[in-house]
């Protein structure tokens, strides 16, 4: 393990960004959000959480996969290249670690999805351990522990020092590359992790969602949870908007348009939200002709279609962002609750 | 940013059909002169220009839009043009507010006979837009040909 | 809070056992102070879970559309702010007076839970945590109402809506770009604006209509940002009436309400004071016209 006071955490920004990008949290506007790292911006590593997720950086919200470029009569099929730029990602927390799981269970499944791929190939995450988890947390429920992130490289700070532990080949050649700005923190780091465990574990006991049980939510009750009578209630002040969805660190329906330029065709994919009017649209109409099928939607998806086709992982990691988020206070927990979760009656 | 040594603005003017369309009309066969960079798009009536009409120009690469109609009083359909000026004076405010250059935006009254006139104001929309140089703040990158 | 929760309880229960109304639109207690949703109840049983706390700041009007097509009248709760919006809704004939029983309640101003977390309520004052809508409150007076619950309201002498706009025009252009493009950069596009906001009520968005062009999910370009933002409060201006509602559900805090109190301070200067929803039947400044209104390039006179 390696260590470096967290006044010195600038330098560290400098020689990470040096050779390559760094996205990190930055505040701009009273918001916290991943940005690219550049000495003038306002950093807020240890900010209790983005608005929106990491996701964005391996699954941008809107990317080019083709150009159509016309000439006459004919057309000219310009790809678009992969992404090759080698990057780093600091400050994720357990949570959205655990959703680029999620994601690459979607992705990195065949059909390969190629533009992920190289993104996740070239990205190297440096996590940072949780230590002021928020009211809206609810990590622990899907066996996350906040004190412990994977990635890459994993970080935690205490009592004003940053200690930072490679976990893979990739965060080794991180570390490597930073020689001479880390020191080894020897055993005293042992000691200060093992604090600082105790104390976000002690922390998490006290949040209100801690012990929310999740064990109603099995792919044997499908059609039960499917033909619930609850979800006319709980989806009916659902605006409709995609808030939820697009604060999501696991969201991963995307649509394909095409943009006309007036000299060519840009073939772009873009965030979808199965909240919207037009989602899954085709040529006899919608699937999901109300809010309420929509609505069902997210959440079966997250709680029980997507663990039915993945052993049993959900698709949500209790960021709360969209406890946090929700314009009207529907979210997935109170759906949780409301269908068989824990009950405080 | 590469600059273009021959770049004239390209202005998109939207004509109402029964007075300014045919003030164009009359410029043209009085031998008055304009721009040959003023597109003119031909709507019924000065009234029938959607906010998204403008922005959409812009986007498309115009870099000043100026919409003409009939003068108040004389429209029409009776009272379009009022609405109109209503509606544009209020979105040209806010797209001042959002920081545009104000002089690429601009509402003229044109009668059918006033050929004259037409070609007066759309020598003087082009300047105005020259010397404001070319639409940056309201473009589309994507709509942007490309520099070869 | 807790007396005026009693109060409109006791209404709606003899409302809906006397058949007045057949069901109640309100808020529904969440599992903490701060977050109820807002909810229809059918029964008396249901009510057991009605809650009117310092958190209900969503405003009910809009789900009038939705109600109005429904079987029997419906009870609404609403604030006085709320009350704005009602009027212009039943004006555009979006929501059927005769389907609405309107129950006016006090407010004493609604708080903000991003300001109240973790925050000790009973340090510093109710000020310091109130929804950012509620620093420019529009009174205590409903503007509609079939009848009232007494309570307490809002004291505090309400800020100047127009401040802020007016040191934003006093930026130069260069500036107030930046401004703007900083702030609507920020966007991502979740169109919770829009849906929530009484005076977006199309059926279908142009913004959702893909044949149109634009595109209503993705901040393709800088453009598209701009567009969305522009025409949103264009398509509402003059309908628009200041309740905050977009700015509140906005994840990014984008301030939107500074968009359409643009449009707001334009109107009363050229066009005559207008408050939209003051009363049903109003006509709005963008549906009327004077034969001697500024012309336009009279109106943006002045600074560069």
């Amino acid at each position: 393990m390696k260590k470096i006071a967290e006044n010195r955490l600038p330098e560290l920004y400098q020689a990470l960004s040096a050779e390559r990008k760094l996205y990190l949290p930055l505040e701009e506007g009273g918001v916290v959000g991943y940005g690219l790292y550049s000495p003038e911006k306002k950093t807020a590593l240890t900010a209790p959480s983005t608005v929106k997720s990491p996701k964005e950086l391996f699954f941008p919200q809107v990317e080019g996969v083709v150009n159509f470029q016309m000439q006459g009569k004919n057309i000219d099929i310009l790809p678009i290249e992969m992404p090759k730029e080698d990057f780093v990602v600091m400050g994720v927390r357990a949570c959205d670690v655990r959703s680029f799981d999620v994601l690459d269970r979607v992705f990195l499944s065949d059909p390969v999805d190629g533009y992920y791929a190289a993104r996740r190939e070239h990205g190297t995450i440096v996590s940072l351990a949780c230590d002021q988890p928020q009211n809206s947390c609810f990590c622990e429920a899907f066996g996350i522990d906040a004190a412990a992130p994977a990635g890459d490289v994993r970080c935690f700070i205490r009592e004003g020092v940053l200690y930072w532990q490679a976990l893979t080949d990739k965060g080794q050649a991180l570390t490597d590359s930073l020689f001479g700005l880390l020191e080894e923190a020897g055993p005293a780091g042992q000691e200060q992790q093992e604090a600082f465990t105790a104390e976000t574990k002690e922390k998490l006991q006290a949040l209100p969602y801690h012990g929310l049980d999740l064990s109603a939510f099995t792919p044997d009750r499908l059609g039960e949870l499917f033909h619930d009578p609850k979800w006319k209630k709980l989806s009916q002040a659902c605006l409709g908007c995609g808030s939820c969805t697009f604060v999501c660190p696991t969201c991963q329906c995307y649509d394909v348009r095409d943009f006309d330029t007036g000299h060519g065709i840009q073939r772009y994919r873009c965030w979808d939200s199965c909240m919207y009017s037009d989602f899954t649209m085709m040529a006899h109409g919608t699937p999901r002709p109300t809010q309420l099928e929509k609505f069902r939607q997210r959440f079966m998806h997250k709680l029980v279609y997507f663990p039915s086709n993945n052993e049993g992982m959900y698709s949500c990691v209790g960021c709360g962002r969209c406890v946090r988020k929700c314009p009207i206070h529907m979210h997935i927990v109170k759906v949780i609750k409301a269908l068989g979760g824990k009950k405080d009656e | 940013m590469q600059v273009r040594q021959d770049w004239k603005p390209k202005i998109v003017a939207f004509c109402c059909n029964w007075c300014s369309y045919a003030g164009a009309d009359l410029a043209g066969s009085s031998r008055r002169s304009y721009p040959a960079d003023v597109k003119i798009i031909r709507v019924p009536c000065s009234c029938r220009v959607n906010p998204l009409f403008i922005l959409r120009a812009f986007q498309r690469g115009a870099d000043g839009v100026i919409i003409c109609g009939c003068h108040p009083g004389d429209c029409h359909y009776t009272s379009g043009n009022y609405y109109a000026r209503r509606r544009m004076t209020l979105l040209f405010k806010m797209l001042e507010y959002l920081g545009i250059e104000k002089g690429r935006t601009r509402v003229e009254w044109v009668s059918a006979a006033e050929g004259a006139k037409f070609s007066s104001v759309m020598n003087d929309f082009v300047q105005t837009v020259t010397a404001l140089g070319e639409n940056v703040k309201l473009e589309d990158l994507r709509c942007k040909e490309p520099l070869n | 809070m807790q007396g005026t929760a009693q109060l409109i309880l006791e209404r709606a229960r003899e409302l809906m056992q006397s058949g007045q109304i057949q069901r109640v639109l309100g808020w529904e207690k969440g599992e903490f102070e701060h977050d109820p949703t807002p909810a229809f109840f059918e029964s008396e049983e249901e009510l057991q879970n009605f809650c009117y706390n310092d958190y209900c700041g969503a405003n009910l009007s809009k789900y009038l559309i939705a109600a109005s097509k429904l079987e029997g009248k419906t009870l609404v709760c609403i604030k006085p702010c709320d009350s704005y919006s009602l009027n212009q809704l039943i004006t555009e004939h979006r929501v059927n007076r005769e389907k609405v029983f309107v129950l006016a309640v006090p407010c004493p101003g609604m708080l903000d839970p991003v300001k109240t977390e973790g925050k000790d309520l009973s340090q510093g004052e109710r000020k310091d945590y109130l929804l950012d809508k509620c620093l420019c409150c529009k009174g205590a007076e409903h503007k509609i109402a079939d009848e009232t619950i007494e309570g307490p309201s809002l004291d505090l002498a309400p800020e100047d809506r127009f401040a802020q706009v007016r040191e934003l025009e006093a930026l130069s252009p260069q500036e107030r770009f930046d401004f703007w493009r900083g702030e609507l950069s920020r966007c991502i596009r979740c169109n919770a604006c829009r849906n929530v906001c009484p005076a977006c009520s199309c059926v279908k968005c142009v913004f959702d209509n893909p044949n149109s062009g634009v595109s209503s999910k993705a901040s393709a370009d800088d453009f598209e940002e701009n567009m969305f933002h522009i025409i949103r409060a264009f398509h509402v201006a003059g309908r628009c009436t200041d309740c905050g509602e977009c700015s509140r559900v906005c994840p990014q805090r984008i301030p939107l309400h500074l968009l359409n109190r643009k449009f707001i301070a334009d109107i009363d200067e050229l066009y005559g004071e207008y408050q939209a929803g003051e009363e049903a039947e109003q006509r709005s400044p963008l549906v009327n016209y004077q034969t001697t209104d500024k012309e336009p390039s009279d109106a943006l006179k002045g600074r560069g």
